[in-house]
């Protein structure tokens, strides 16, 4: 006769103390994730290698639609522009694309991008502090929107107006006391000592340009939707001075973004999951400034948002395995990832939620989680429950999709492959992992270094 | 290696230790192993009996039972004079 | 009359020497005239004395700690509605108010739980960090104050206060500054533990007085019952103190409520000045640990809060007695090891 073997374990044993968190009905957060969208983790990991980027197209979908519909249903033009930097691979902005994002772009390189997906340039947003003069030429003659950081910046277009036949379309950023700390003071020009006053009259004296649009930026990860409300009353208040003594009508206001996501910020105390605002608070705080403030009907400008972290960061994943376990030497359990700060930068501020990929036992152990890094600061998380993970193991990280595949370093490895699940559940890939040629590829050897004798 | 024979050990994984006053828990495998401990089962012993019970391999219970004896004594409940004999 | 059997669930029984209010509140219940209470107790740690008390509480279940999340505790009350039928909750903790704030709708609907607590808005308004613009919204005199976010803030202080001033942090810690030099120390210690941003606060001298009261959330004071501190501990809780007869006291009270249509138990921390003016320093949005005094003076608050909870219409309190005492004594139980190890491996004794 013989009998099935048990499920192994490993033993673990634990000291009661008084003051740590009891595990009695804390298992959300460990309760395991098998599967993203009927894709098993662990094929995904045999097909396409670990760590690896998951995104999925149907939470995209889903979130553009239901931001779009809480601004929608409260201001009559509503247009969202995808904000490159949060993730520009071109599979993800595409699907911003086709669901009817205009492009917001914060650099040439950027900019290039998002012709190169075939986005007409009356509909990309330049933004950003550094734009060269051969690619302000490039946006001027694409009727681009140009959003002006600095006078230099405003001189510059001035000058280059003169050399073409195209009439920049322009808008300034402006920035202001919206009752949040840090106020982001650096770009644009201030609302309340009258630099975007005086940076609009001189728009509206050049009859080089024309002034379309007003914009703002107040922060990021914004958790208090009032703050909106105070920016979009004061855009406004611009825009109806412009109105009073131009008698010229704003186009448009663009409200940036901010938004906070789900993520949970290092050092608060409850779960951003739980607190963090929905686009409908936010679209209240907003729509109910600029309805509130004076317009005529017809004269409401078209509201722009350049909302990035809020609409992708539920929808990547990011998918490792534990490479080894060891003990500290205060007696603290320490797990290692294959992956690290170098492919998940937002680490740094967020205590992401990461979930084990298989089945386990009730009993957890209070664990610091680290990356493979040769380096002191690549801790994932300092402190996480999680039952009692083996080697080769595996964990899904939530909530990555924001800024993770545009900040991520290319350190001592080769950055993971990045795939899309479609809403029909298929995987493709959408990004390869790197080859040794992506990061040599452009260098070049001197002759004289080419051969040595060792 | 040997535990404290006085250590008490409860069917719900509660680990209670007279001496010191302190208690644990334990997961069901760590139960096991303590009370094979506390029946003076040598090493090879206990590993014979998880090897033959679980579906694990003797590197990987090499590995964990290691951490595992050395986290019962750094909580203080093995005699510490005792050296083990295999 | 026959009493109405109920199930009431309450946290904070952690009746220690900086005590929470559970143990008194359930107290109140069970000397209900009204309802036959089964107490299910709920806590955070195994050693909240509450636990150990079966002549008052019933049962007691372990729940996740707030910064668990949501989901955890609905997913832990889910379980202990199926074994309890839980009637009613009475949460007693600030930290864990915004969650139950924000789940009472789902409690109700899902479960048939009730929970009468103050809405998300009056939560918040009356957070320290918006004193100021709260007294002037509900025209309450609170000491003025001012939100900085540098240190490059504190010279320029001297145009809107006189030292000795208040640094306060966002959540706790508030010193006496008497000098620059103070405040700026003060600003760099609270920052370091709380974060920004610091609140700067006029220093306010007289005798401080509390109030424990309960509103209906329709505007009207269902009761109210002000309490001088006699002797403090070391960690300046009250370990004695007597009702008093402050009718100006009950009227700021009642004004409160009133602007702010205050819902659930609440407790008020007032400085009279020697000139006889009462400032607002902070609401509590909960009862306090001496809600049992106003029981002894007449008004059992958690009962009203109970029957408010239930959708019944209560009767305001009309009177109380004055100079009642409280002395508050710490008592040692004998517990039997394998109560503790039940709380603690099952999670439930």
């Amino acid at each position: 006769m013989t009998t099935k073997k048990l499920q192994y374990e490993r033993p673990v044993i634990q000291k009661l103390n008084t003051g740590v968190m009891n595990k009695f009905g804390t298992k959300t957060e460990y309760s395991p994730v098998t599967h993203i969208e009927n894709n098993s983790v662990k094929e995904l990991i045999n097909k396409f290698g670990s760590p690896l980027f998951v995104i999925s197209e149907k939470t995209i979908r889903d979130t553009y639609h239901s931001a779009n519909r809480a601004f929608k249903n409260r201001y009559p033009k509503v247009q969202f522009a995808w904000s490159y930097k949060t993730n520009y691979v071109n599979a993800v902005c595409n699907v911003f694309h086709q669901e009817g994002s205009w492009a917001e772009v914060v650099s040439g390189f950027e900019y290039n991008k998002a012709l190169g997906n075939g986005v007409p340039g009356n509909k990309i947003i330049f933004n950003g502090p550094d734009k060269r003069e051969e690619e302000l030429l490039l946006a001027i003659n694409n009727d681009s929107l140009i959003h002006i950081d600095h006078l230099d910046e405003l001189y510059l277009i001035k000058e280059l107006a003169n050399e073409t036949n195209h009439r920049p379309r322009v808008a300034i950023r402006v920035n202001m006391d919206t009752g949040v700390y840090p106020m982001w003071d650096r770009f644009g020009f201030n609302y309340e000592n009258g630099q975007a006053w005086d940076a609009i009259n001189k728009i509206m004296l050049n009859d080089k340009m024309d002034l379309v649009g007003l914009h703002c930026h107040i922060g990021t990860f914004m958790l208090a939707p009032s703050a909106y409300g105070i920016a979009a009353g004061k855009l406004s208040e611009l825009a109806l001075a412009i109105k009073k003594k131009y008698k010229k009508n704003i186009q448009y206001i663009d409200m940036g973004g901010g938004f906070a996501s789900k993520n949970t910020l290092k050092g608060s105390y409850l779960q951003g999951v739980d607190t963090s605002p929905t686009f409908d608070q936010f679209a209240e705080s907003i729509t109910t400034a600029i309805l509130n403030a004076g317009f005529t009907e017809n004269e409401l400008p078209l509201l722009i948002l350049e909302t990035g972290r809020a609409m992708i960061d539920d929808a990547g994943y990011l998918l490792g395995t534990v490479i080894s376990n060891k003990r500290l030497s205060d007696g603290r359990r320490a797990t290692i990832m294959d992956f690290g700060v170098n492919i998940l930068f937002t680490s740094f501020w967020y205590d992401h939620k990461i979930s084990p990929a298989q089945e386990f036992g009730q009993h957890t152990e209070d664990a610091v989680l680290y990356g493979p890094l040769c380096m002191n600061i690549d801790v994932i998380r300092e402190n996480i429950t999680l039952p009692p993970l083996m080697r080769n193991d595996h964990v899904v990280v939530h909530t990555v999709g924001a800024y993770n595949m545009t900040q991520w370093m290319q350190f001592i490895a080769l950055r993971p492959a990045i795939v899309m699940i479609d809403t029909q559940n298929v995987a493709h890939v959408i990004r390869n992992r790197e080859t040794l040629n992506s990061i040599q590829g452009d260098e070049v050897m001197p002759t004289h270094l080419k051969d040595f004798k060792l | 290696m040997k535990i404290k024979k006085n250590i008490a050990l409860s069917d719900s994984g509660f680990v209670f230790d007279p001496a010191t006053g302190d208690s644990f828990t334990t997961n069901l495998i760590g139960m096991e192993i303590i009370k094979m401990l506390k029946d003076g089962k040598s090493h090879q012993e206990i590993k014979t009996a998880v090897l033959k019970k679980y579906l694990t391999d003797e590197a990987t219970f090499e590995k964990d039972n290691y951490d595992f004896i050395n986290m019962l004594t750094k909580h203080r409940l093995t005699d510490g004079d005792e050296k083990e004999k295999d | 009359m026959k009493k109405k059997k109920i199930n009431v669930a309450v946290t904070g029984l952690n009746a220690i020497d900086s005590p929470g209010p559970g143990v008194p509140v359930i107290r109140a219940l069970k000397e209900s005239k009204l309802f036959d209470v089964r107490i299910i107790g709920l806590s955070y740690e195994a050693l909240e004395p509450g636990i150990y008390m079966h002549d008052i509480v019933d049962k007691t279940y372990q729940i996740p700690l707030p910064s668990a999340g949501k989901a955890s505790l609905l997913e832990r009350l889910k379980y202990i509605n199926s074994v309890e039928k839980i009637d009613v909750i009475i949460p007693n903790f600030d930290a864990e108010l915004y969650n139950f704030i924000t789940l009472s709708d789902k409690l109700k609907k899902e479960m048939g739980i009730n929970v009468f607590v103050p809405t998300l808005e009056q939560f918040e308004d009356r957070h320290k960090a918006n004193l100021s613009d709260y007294g002037k919204k509900h025209k309450i005199k609170v000491p003025y104050g001012k939100v900085i976010f540098s240190t490059a803030e504190i010279p320029k202080l001297t145009k809107e206060f006189a030292y000795p001033l208040v640094v306060k942090g966002k959540f706790y810690d508030a010193y006496i500054a008497y000098s620059e030099q103070q405040a700026y120390t003060y600003f760099n210690k609270i920052s370091a533990k709380w974060g920004l941003p610091i609140i700067i606060q006029e220093f306010v001298t007289g005798q401080e007085v509390n109030v424990t009261a309960i509103g209906d959330g329709k505007g009207n004071t269902i009761g109210a019952v002000p309490m001088r501190k006699q002797y403090i501990t070391d960690k300046g809780k009250a370990w004695s103190g007597i009702s008093i007869d402050d009718k100006n006291l009950l009227s700021m009270t009642q004004k409160l409520i009133r602007s702010t249509k205050w819902r659930g138990g609440m407790e008020l921390e007032i400085i009279k000045t020697n000139k006889g003016d009462y400032y607002l320093l902070e609401i509590n949005p909960r009862f306090p640990a001496w809600v049992y005094l106003a029981v002894g003076c007449g008004q059992n608050h958690p009962e009203a809060l109970v029957q408010l909870a239930l959708g019944k219409d209560v009767k305001p309190f009309k009177k109380y007695d004055i100079g009642k005492m409280f002395v508050r004594y710490s008592y040692d139980m004998i517990v039997s090891l394998k109560e503790f190890e039940t709380i603690s491996t099952l999670g439930e004794l």
